[in-house]
């Protein structure tokens, strides 16, 4: 049984707001039978047509999916419509007092569903989602990278994004991806290490031109915050010996001293090295 | 709030009789049966009894019974035994509505250079057996059918199938943890070379199950370190759950004619007034020969959890189907292997009743269920144009 909060099962069971809009403002609609959940968004605004008067829904879909619609019309009201699009599905969760991760994909449905209806209403091209209801055609662009639910490459990087999603596991407890055939695992995990990868840039930009000092303080600094966490993760460790120009002389403990794939780890380290520091390093193993 | 409980192919309530029967085995008679001494004896006695009360229910011999940890032990054991015995051999048969216990294994074998070939199953979750036929051959080490589904409760056609794969000299098993307290087996006339129960079905308690291995077929252990159960199964007996378990062998037994009478007709009302009183339902695996105490219903535009959810505040305990229950995300592989329309296979629930069932219960579920269902289809966005006002 789920470990669901007593406020998850409390909206399931008295879900606020259930119905439709007749002259609704909004609609948004994801999801579909197929895909085992579905919600459809009504929000009516004011006469400024700024802020939203009321919000209901329609929801098919397990516990979880029918408390995040509940919690989501709850939080929108009276929001306008920027406000509203300042909602994340973590939001959503968090008014639940949580959700079991392998049902965040509801939250994150409801986050969608709202994105959609303000994108309609504005007449401004509908945010790249998933969840298309013939699994073919791909509103908003993107590549489809899960044909089983629909989901593009722009959108699951979006939510990769925004809730810090490192496992492919993770990535299907949040938007279903991969979690019927599974075939799209791999490419959600090439995905994520592009999210990653880009987060770093943004985070860590090679300084233009180095002086030696800084290139000799930024190796130590790559060193004892990228390279040495990841060692010690399999039980081994390095210790730097000397920096020569763009050479940098490294030794192996632990479990990495005297490891038949100690080659690989100084591929590694010189990888690391060259994208955060500078292309030109080598690195050496050396005894000491 | 007490609790109504229709969910027995998922675990059953231990028999009073059944918890006396073992309960003096933990603390007073805990010998080791296979002590030399008195006190360890007396215990080897009532483990033969079982042994007999067993074999008594299968129509089979005390020799043909080897006592195991759960019905996935045996599962495994019987496919692993028939590899081991036929090493030449590289072609295991079994079904697309497998329980996981032999569906993973079956699959891992296949990454490991295995021949799997799994049977489809029709709209009622029926095996075609020209299938089987044109599937098996010389290679074939091993047919493993399961006797009854768990979630449809739909009856194969064993007998045809072992006498099949008899004639082709393969070995056949079968996953009768659903049909054993059930229906009647005979093992006395039977082809079938092994075959899978588990104690807690029909109940005893969890963590003692049953392979049978009929004489004369040869068989390899999976657990090795013993000489208990003839070599079969090494590990200490866990002797007052395997006493236990003849004693709910012994009382399945005696309560099969109410199984098969009283208990289906039950299952049968509760079918009837379900489908009456709630539109756009389908019985998944009706038009098939079925298990008397299973119902798998499935109702259109609605999503499974939900209903079990709502079921449950009334103290309801059922079963589905759906994914959202189990974690996974697709509807149950025996009901996408039945080609379920996607308009149901996510709202399908299953009642499975036992003897301890009433007809108060059974009462409650037909006033509680179809409210559920309505309260559920009008928060749902689809199903408007089919299902009408209702």
């Amino acid at each position: 049984m789920w470990d669901y909060t007593d406020k998850v099962k409390e909206h399931f069971l008295n879900p606020r707001n259930v119905g439709e809009i007749v002259d609704a403002d909004a609609v948004g609609e994801v999801g579909s039978l197929a895909c085992g959940d579905a919600l459809k968004l009504f929000l009516k605004l004011d006469e400024n047509k700024e802020r939203i008067v009321d919000a209901k829904f329609q929801t098919f879909g397990c516990g979880s999916a029918i408390a995040s619609s509940s919690a989501l019309t709850e939080m929108v009201k009276g929001k306008t419509l920027d406000e509203a699009l300042e909602v994340t599905n973590q939001q959503i969760a968090d008014f639940l007092g949580g959700l079991p991760e392998e049902k965040m994909h509801c939250s994150v449905m409801g986050q969608e569903a709202l994105e959609l209806a303000i994108a309609k209403y504005r007449g401004v091209e509908a945010p790249v989602h998933g969840h298309d209801h013939d699994h073919e055609h791909v509103e908003g662009g993107g590549q489809l990278v899960c044909k089983c639910f629909g989901l593009t490459d722009v959108f699951l990087k979006k939510v990769i994004q925004s809730n810090k999603l490192t496992t492919a596991e993770q990535v299907t407890h949040f938007t279903k991806a991969g979690g019927a055939c599974g075939g799209c695992i791999p490419k959600i995990k090439e995905l994520i290490a592009e999210v990653l990868g880009e987060e770093k840039k943004v985070a860590q930009e090679k300084p233009a031109k180095l002086t030696n000092l800084r290139k000799m303080q930024l190796i130590q600094e790559v060193l004892e915050n990228e390279v040495r966490p990841q060692l010690w993760a399999d039980g081994g460790d390095l210790e730097l010996i000397d920096i020569d120009g763009a050479t940098v002389q490294v030794a192996f403990r632990k479990a990495c001293a005297g490891c038949a794939s100690s080659g690989y780890t100084a591929k590694f380290v010189e990888q690391k090295l060259r994208e955060l520091v500078s292309n030109d390093i080598v690195v050496q193993e050396v005894q000491g | 709030m007490k609790e109504i409980y229709l969910d027995n192919n998922a675990t059953t309530k231990v028999d009073e009789r059944v918890f006396e029967e073992m309960r003096p085995y933990f603390c007073e008679l805990y010998g080791n049966p296979s002590s030399m001494h008195f006190f360890g004896g007396q215990v080897q006695k009532k483990v033969d009894e079982a042994r007999s009360r067993v074999a008594a229910l299968l129509g089979a011999l005390p020799d043909e019974i080897v006592f195991t940890a759960c019905g996935t032990e045996s599962d495994n054991a019987a496919i692993r035994s028939a590899l081991e015995v036929f090493p030449e051999k590289r072609h295991i048969i079994t079904s697309r509505v497998e329980h996981p216990a032999v569906l993973t294994q079956c699959r891992n074998l296949s990454k490991r250079g295995y021949r799997i070939t799994e049977l489809n199953v029709d709209s009622e979750g029926r095996l075609d057996l020209e299938e089987l036929k044109a599937a098996i051959d010389n290679d074939t080490a091993l047919v493993t059918l399961m006797y009854a589904n768990n979630e449809t409760g739909v009856i194969f056609p064993i007998e045809e199938a072992a006498k099949i794969a008899k004639e082709k000299g393969a070995l056949f098993h079968t996953d009768a943890v659903q049909a054993v307290g059930k229906i009647p087996l005979n093992m006395a006339e039977s082809a079938i070379d092994m075959l899978s129960l588990s104690g807690h079905k029909l109940h005893a308690p969890k963590g003692i199950g049953v392979l049978y291995v009929r004489r004369g077929t040869p068989f390899r252990p999976f657990l090795v370190g013993g000489h208990q159960e003839r070599g079969r199964r090494a590990g200490t007996e866990n002797t007052a759950s395997l006493i236990a378990l003849g004693k709910a062998c012994e009382l399945a037994h005696v309560h099969m004619e109410e199984e098969r009478v009283r208990v289906r007709e039950m299952r049968d009302r509760l079918e009837r007034e379900l489908t009456a009183l709630i539109p756009n339902t389908r019985i998944n695996g009706g038009g098939a020969d079925r298990l008397p105490n299973t119902l798998s219903i499935a109702m259109e535009f609605v999503e499974g959890e939900g209903i079990l959810l709502l079921l449950s505040e009334k103290g309801i305990c059922a079963s589905s189907g759906s994914a959202c229950t189990s974690g996974s995300l697709e509807p149950s592989h025996v009901l996408r292997a039945m080609g379920v329309p996607f308009t149901c296979a996510h709202g399908s629930i299953r009642f499975s009743l036992s003897r301890f069932t009433t007809d108060a219960e059974i009462d409650t579920v037909i006033r509680e269920l179809p409210p559920i269902i309505k309260r559920l289809r009008d928060m749902s966005p689809f199903g408007r144009e089919f299902l009408g006002k209702q």
